[in-house]
């Protein structure tokens, strides 16, 4: 076992296969939470009968069934680019989790870019959606395309900037070294160290730019312009069926999960919780801290409605960017300051 | 050194699919009949010079390279192209210019005096004391460069005040 483990790609081909397993395990639990919450807020069924209880096995079934379908490709479509955009928004997505520290061994590569790395993996998705909005020679997929795109540009500002503060205050761009900068001591009261995760050591305004940008670069409500059903059929996803339909729908609840961890790292302290060894709760951790944000996220989709396309630029353009630079500002002052 | 000794090493079979695909990429750019697609073959260019950042040992260009170009800018592009025509297959307009052999014998003669001042200077020197990490480019930039850089931004900042300029329409006229 140890002399497969030594051979480089022998390692690398395990790591892969491990990294994508659990990151659609844990897409599809996120999937069946939003059935089960959204059927729970909204006072009705749900999946109820896959699997015997609770409809465990509901998107199980419904990937299956996904699976069954035809790939169907549009006659008009460009279809070398319209075959290869959802490839690439759910590489880009996967890309993400390469940095994401489940332990302080756990992880795949502890880059020293490592949020830089993520913010830039992340952006490349936004090249898949305009793809898959332009070859389906449909109108609604175009129009949804050109909505995706002006939205991600205009939140990927903002994303960037709140996390400039949380790199100012920890002086370090490896996600593990954030993580070990929230584990020191913020202050001592008499004798006890009290420890703090970011949010609650000032970055708290980084925290609220940040989980607004993010809602809007994963499409989720109150940001769902792009695929907005009343008015775009499905947006970019009106013509993808079977399996491409699969890797996009995968990819939303994948990216989910993946910005999720990177907003629990930066702002919540990661894999680190006061009182328990790193090493061995950390994914427990980590994952509890993902399941939280994605309730919340999960929460403001069925709770808020969705706003208007010119409101979504003034948030971003005349609120965020300003608001993110003047913590970046504040932050650079107290770490110089204090 | 003989190509056998060249090609034995990984590192440079590396380069060379990577060179390859950037070279075939960036023909396909200039002679696509669809404006997509040369945007699109242009991405993967783009990600080839990143990855040759990324064998340089430059992770930081790299991911800037990813981040600015293939996030942004090519975005813009394709933004740009899709909110005033989008063809699917070929593209009505065409696409090629009268003055391309100029063009080409230019791209070429910029490519040979490149190629060649970069091998006349260097050869086969290693670089020691290459400036490559974040924190070593954050500190170079702030002490050493930090007129240029703020100059640039200087410059930028005059483009950025410029577009709106010509973007903006006054309500007067």
């Amino acid at each position: 076992m140890i002399a497969v483990l030594d051979n480089f790609w022998a390692l690398l081909g395990l790591k892969v296969l491990a990294a994508t397993g659990v990151i659609l395990t844990v897409a599809l639990v996120i999937i069946f939470a939003e059935l089960k919450i959204s059927a729970h807020m909204q006072s009705r069924v749900g999946p109820y009968f896959a699997g015997g209880r609770y409809g465990w096995a509901q998107p199980l079934a419904d990937a299956v069934k996904f699976l069954q379908k035809e790939d169907l490709v549009p006659r008009d479509a460009d279809r070398p680019v319209f075959k290869m955009a959802p490839m690439v928004v759910l590489a880009g997505t996967l890309a993400v989790f390469v940095i994401v520290p489940f332990s302080p061994d756990l992880v795949v590569r502890n880059l020293d870019l490592g949020v830089f790395y993520a913010l830039a993996a992340g952006s490349i998705g936004t090249v898949g959606v305009l793809m898959a909005g332009w070859s389906s020679a449909n109108k609604y997929s175009l129009m949804g395309g050109l909505r995706a795109a002006a939205q991600l540009i205009a939140y990927e500002l903002p994303l960037v900037l709140a996390v400039v503060g949380v790199v100012i205050a920890s002086g370090t761009m490896s996600m593990v070294g954030i993580v070990e900068a929230q584990a020191e001591p913020f202050f001592h009261l008499g004798d006890t160290a009290i420890r703090l995760p970011y949010v609650f050591q000032g970055q708290i305004v980084g925290f609220a730019i940040f989980m607004i940008a993010m809602l809007a670069e994963l499409s989720r409500t109150p940001f769902d312009m792009p695929i907005a059903e009343s008015e775009l059929v499905m947006g970019y996803l009106t013509e993808y069926s079977g399996i491409r339909f699969t890797m996009f729908f995968l990819g939303e609840y994948a990216g989910i999960v993946a910005m999720s961890a990177i907003a629990s790292t930066l702002f919540l302290g990661g894999y680190y919780f006061p009182g328990l060894d790193s090493a061995t709760f950390g994914p427990v951790v980590l994952l509890a801290k993902i399941g939280l944000l994605a309730f919340v996220m999960i929460w403001f989709r069925w709770t808020f409605p969705r706003f208007r396309e010119d409101q979504l630029q003034s948030i971003a353009w005349r609120w965020l960017v300003p608001l993110s630079l003047v913590n970046i500002a504040v932050t650079a002052t107290f770490k110089v300051v204090f | 050194m003989e190509f056998a000794d060249w090609i034995s090493d990984a590192r440079n079979i590396v380069f060379l699919v990577i060179s390859l695909a950037m070279v075939g990429s960036a023909i396909r750019v200039v002679t696509s009949p669809n404006v997509v697609h040369a945007a699109l073959m242009l991405v993967v260019a783009l990600a080839g010079s990143a990855a040759l950042f990324l064998m340089l040992g430059a992770p930081f260009v790299a991911w800037t390279i990813v981040l600015v170009y293939i996030g942004a800018v090519i975005v813009l592009f394709l933004f740009g192209i899709m909110i005033t025509r989008a063809p699917t297959g070929r593209d009505s307009v065409r696409l090629d210019h009268e003055r391309r052999w100029p063009a080409a014998i230019i791209a070429l003669a910029t490519f040979v005096t490149i190629a060649w001042a970069t091998t006349v200077a260097f050869e086969d020197a290693l670089i020691s004391e290459g400036v490559t990490t974040a924190d070593d480019l954050g500190s170079v930039l702030f002490s050493r460069y930090v007129i240029p850089f703020e100059v640039v931004s200087f410059v930028l900042l005059a483009a950025l005040i410029g577009g709106i300029v010509l973007a903006r329409k006054d309500p007067d006229q």
